[in-house]
């Protein structure tokens, strides 16, 4: 079941495929630099230090073991080498560090349209230009589901999980638990502002959507705000990332990326009708 | 240890003490239930972190048979047997089970299975025969902070029995308890049995720490200065002030908590004026600290296994000791690296990457100080060894991914992912149970006069290591895939290695049947072990007694008389 999962992984970003091992993905700034400093810097560090530590035991166990070595030393202590592990690991940390602060300081300033992001490229000072936003939405969570508010043009809509039998007869080709009946529309090359609650007299979600990079708490009586600029068109799946009663698993995230000015009509249709009449201007998901 | 040689020797005259067979010795049930006694003490708080150890086991069980497929699995006809509800009820129901069991899985882990074995259990038994005192300072605190610790358990599996969220049972809010799903969320009283729990096993906590701090700080024997004391006892030294200082935050927390929700409080409240996030705040300035507390007596134990059967004294005693102390200092200002996305500012964060990253300088100076105590040495592969080996190892896989997830960057991608769950089940299931399985196989000659079989209890090391990695390893893809913890169902994609990981529960579970059955065999077979099993290499004051010790231990003090580090 291994191969053609993975194989289709190329074709079908925007949800976790059988076997991953990795990160989804990246169609944004922000979850490139994640991307690039997990994969590019942290796993060689940590791989390196796991396999020293397991080359060190198994030296021991292989020269200090009791028929290779009878008679024990007596030594403890050896200035140099204790001076050696302190200082050496300080250094890989600060090595860690200068990519990390920038990855995070990315992902917290939002675009004015002058400031450079990282991107990939993150032993940069950065050079991927982000557009300032161009349009905010609002999402509540809520008990248990999605809420969406554009909030300039003051359009709202609802986001709820599809149960299987609905899954099955109207998107079949949409993942179990991922797939919901109202996906976020959002325009292609775009900073989308988006701003994050929940419900006055709810409880703490998250929204969370893997291949932008993004995973923010939405927390009663506070508005939490990130950015995302997603440069490819599809949909893109998240869920529900902070423990909030029976119903947790059962409320994902879809945000639907589109081309700007499909946008632009699926908009309109929206202001003059409603969120089914604007989805009537989009190619049907299946 | 250079010293505690020299106390072999004084000790030796001393050791076998006349009060072993003092008449007055409390007998039957009175010996237990009254007891003052900090062995008898210790030998039932592990007895009793045993039995929680095994219920946290099955929760377990269940939840990962849960996860074994795709799909709503058992937890459905659980609830329906257990609360006689059907159809959709009892699907919710199993839902809000599932995070039932998830909050008492955590939390019997924690405060009943951990807590108990290494700080209540080892402490208890083993920090006073280390440092050759006769008892603790305060035997009937010892006693309480004991029998505290069965009603906080009774309340904790009550709560499965009262309502929690309306119409359904049980308080499953993650033993991190946030607020408002802790209040508005979950109206009925098995929240307030868990809150009114954790207060308790708090209380018991906090008598257990002042108890270890008087007794090591007053109760050393002649010579034996703070920096001639053994790591295990500077261990539960630093262990007892984390638990002095951090419980007292919980307490207050839980206690907000509690009067939010009964006494119409809103200091978590934003409708009132409160902040959830106070609470978070409130409960990870205990909760960081309290991992350390769960892997600092570990440290301890690991490093007097590695030198015992090395044969060769600990490579850099006094850099052990500070970094023990370091990482309890960093431990308490380090906490708001749980909640990097609950919208702190981008200097708060900055700090907290950089508070928490510093941590791996005195954790990497323990793992390599016990590489290098290795080094040179005489090594024998008792069994107590291997585990101390598997925990090195497997300590510093959890503790390269703290490092990862410490990056505020890169833990958005990976917060409250499965990643955070293969991490601390690393450092916690891998390496706080680990430590404890070494201590107990090291000290068991010592606490039974018996010995066990060691070539079962290696094959209970090797099945269980290959079972908990089993379980463990695959949790980091799933994380990095993207799953979020605490889901009873998940989208199909997830389906591979939550099977993988499922099939390594049942390896572990055979090794903890293992596990019984090197204790039974022991028990059985009573191969007497002797004052000390394992030679020239164990030169703490323990091994200068018979096994098990007198009731009553060292009536004259043993002088120690060794070279300072």
């Amino acid at each position: 079941m291994l191969a053609p999962a993975v194989a289709g992984a190329q074709e079908a970003p925007g949800h976790p495929v059988s076997g991953q091992i990795s990160f989804q993905p990246s169609v944004t700034p922000i979850m490139d630099s994640i991307v690039a400093f997990h994969d590019g810097v942290l796993m060689w560090v940590i791989s390196a230090i796991v396999l020293l530590v397991l080359a060190l035991l198994i030296i021991v166990m292989v020269r200090f073991n009791a028929k290779a070595n009878p008679v024990p030393a007596r030594f403890t202590h050896n200035t140099l080498i204790e001076v050696i592990w302190t200082v050496v690991p300080i250094l890989v940390l600060i090595v860690i560090a200068i990519p990390s602060f920038g990855v995070l300081a990315d992902q917290l300033i939002e675009p004015d349209g002058e400031r450079r992001y990282l991107g990939s490229d993150i032993f940069s000072f950065g050079d991927v230009e982000v557009p300032a936003p161009e349009l905010t939405v609002k999402a509540t969570g809520e008990q248990w589901f999605w809420s969406y508010e554009y909030m300039d043009e003051g359009l709202r809509f609802d986001q709820y999980i599809l149960d299987e039998e609905t899954r099955r007869a109207q998107k079949p080709n949409q993942p179990r638990l991922l797939a919901v009946d109202n996906e976020l529309v959002v325009p292609v090359d775009t900073t989308v502002r988006l701003q994050v609650t929940s419900s006055p007299t709810g409880v703490i979600h998250a929204f969370a959507l893997p291949s932008f990079g993004i995973k923010i708490d939405a927390v009663p009586g506070r508005l939490n705000e990130t950015w995302f600029n997603a440069r490819e068109t599809g949909i893109y799946y998240g869920q529900c990332s902070e423990l909030c009663g029976k119903d947790h698993a059962f409320m994902p995230i879809a945000v639907r990326v589109v081309e700007q000015d499909e946008f632009a009509a699926w908009i309109e249709a929206f202001e003059n009708g409603d969120y089914s009449a604007a989805n009537a201007t989009l190619a049907a998901i299946q | 240890m250079a010293h505690a040689e020299a106390a072999h020797l004084e000790a030796e005259a001393t050791g076998h003490d006349h009060l072993a067979i003092d008449p007055d010795t409390p007998r039957g049930w009175r010996r237990w239930v009254y007891s003052t006694n900090h062995k008898d003490i210790g030998i039932m708080y592990l007895v009793f972190s045993i039995f929680a150890g095994v219920v946290g086991a099955i929760l377990s069980g269940f939840m990962r048979m849960e996860l074994q497929e795709p799909g709503i699995q058992i937890f459905h006809g659980l609830a329906a047997m257990t609360y006689g509800v059907e159809g959709d009820a009892a699907l919710d129901a199993g839902k809000h089970m599932f995070n039932v069991f998830t909050t008492a899985h955590a939390l019997v882990m924690v405060f009943f299975a951990v807590m108990p074995a290494t700080v209540g259990g080892f402490g208890n038994y083993f920090a006073p025969l280390q440092i050759g005192a006769p008892d603790t300072a305060f035997p009937r605190i010892n006693n309480i902070a004991f029998w505290l610790l069965p009603p906080a358990f009774l309340l904790t599996v009550l709560s499965l029995f009262f309502e929690g969220p309306a119409g359904m049972y049980g308080s499953g809010g993650g033993w991190t308890i946030y607020p408002p799903f802790s209040t508005v969320g979950q109206p009925g009283p098995a929240m307030d049995f868990v809150i009114l729990s954790l207060h308790i096993a708090g209380a018991s906590s906090i008598l257990g720490a002042i108890n270890l701090i008087t007794t090591i700080f007053n109760m050393r024997a002649p010579g034996m200065t703070l920096h001639k004391m053994p790591l295990f006892v500077w261990s539960i030294l630093v262990t007892a002030f984390l638990l002095l200082l951090a419980l007292p935050v919980l307490a207050g927390g839980i206690t907000m908590l509690l009067t939010d929700r009964n006494f119409g409080t809103t200091f978590f409240s934003p409708q009132g004026g409160g902040d959830p996030i106070l609470f978070q705040h409130l409960f990870w300035f205990f909760g960081h600290p309290e991992v350390y507390i769960m892997i600092l007596p570990g440290f301890g134990i690991i490093s007097h296994i590695v030198a015992t059967f090395s044969r060769k004294p600990v490579f850099g005693y006094l850099a052990m000791v500070y970094a023990m102390v370091a990482i309890g200092f960093i431990g308490f200002v380090v906490w708001a690296h749980h909640m990097y996305t609950v919208g702190l500012s981008l200097d708060v964060q900055r700090y907290f990457v950089a508070a928490t990253m510093v941590i791996a300088v005195p954790t990497g100076v323990k793992i390599f100080s016990w590489i290098a105590t290795m080094w040179g040495g005489s090594i024998t592969f008792r069994t107590p060894m291997l585990w101390a080996i598997g925990f090195i190892f497997l300590f510093t896989v959890g503790g390269v991914t703290g490092v990862v997830l410490a990056n505020a960057g890169a833990d958005r991608a990976l917060h409250d992912t499965y990643y955070v769950v293969a991490h601390f089940h690393y450092v916690l299931s891998l390496g706080a149970i680990f430590s404890m399985f070494a201590g107990w196989y090291y000290w068991y000659p010592k606490m039974f006069g018996y010995m066990y079989n060691e070539t079962l209890a290696n094959l209970h090391f090797w099945v269980m290591f290959i079972g908990v990695n089993l379980i463990f390893f695959p949790q980091h893809f799933l994380g990095l895939a993207g799953m979020p913890r605490r889901y009873i169902d998940y989208p199909d994609a997830f389906g591979l290695w939550n099977r993988i990981s499922s099939i390594g529960y049942y390896v572990t579970f055979v090794s903890l049947l293992i596990f019984f059955w090197v204790m039974i065999e022991a028990v059985r077979k009573k191969r007497i072990a002797g004052d000390n099993p394992w030679g020239d290499g164990a030169t703490t004051l323990e091994w200068t007694l018979s096994s098990p010790p007198p009731f009553h231990q060292f009536s004259t003090l043993p002088k120690i008389t060794g070279s300072a580090h």
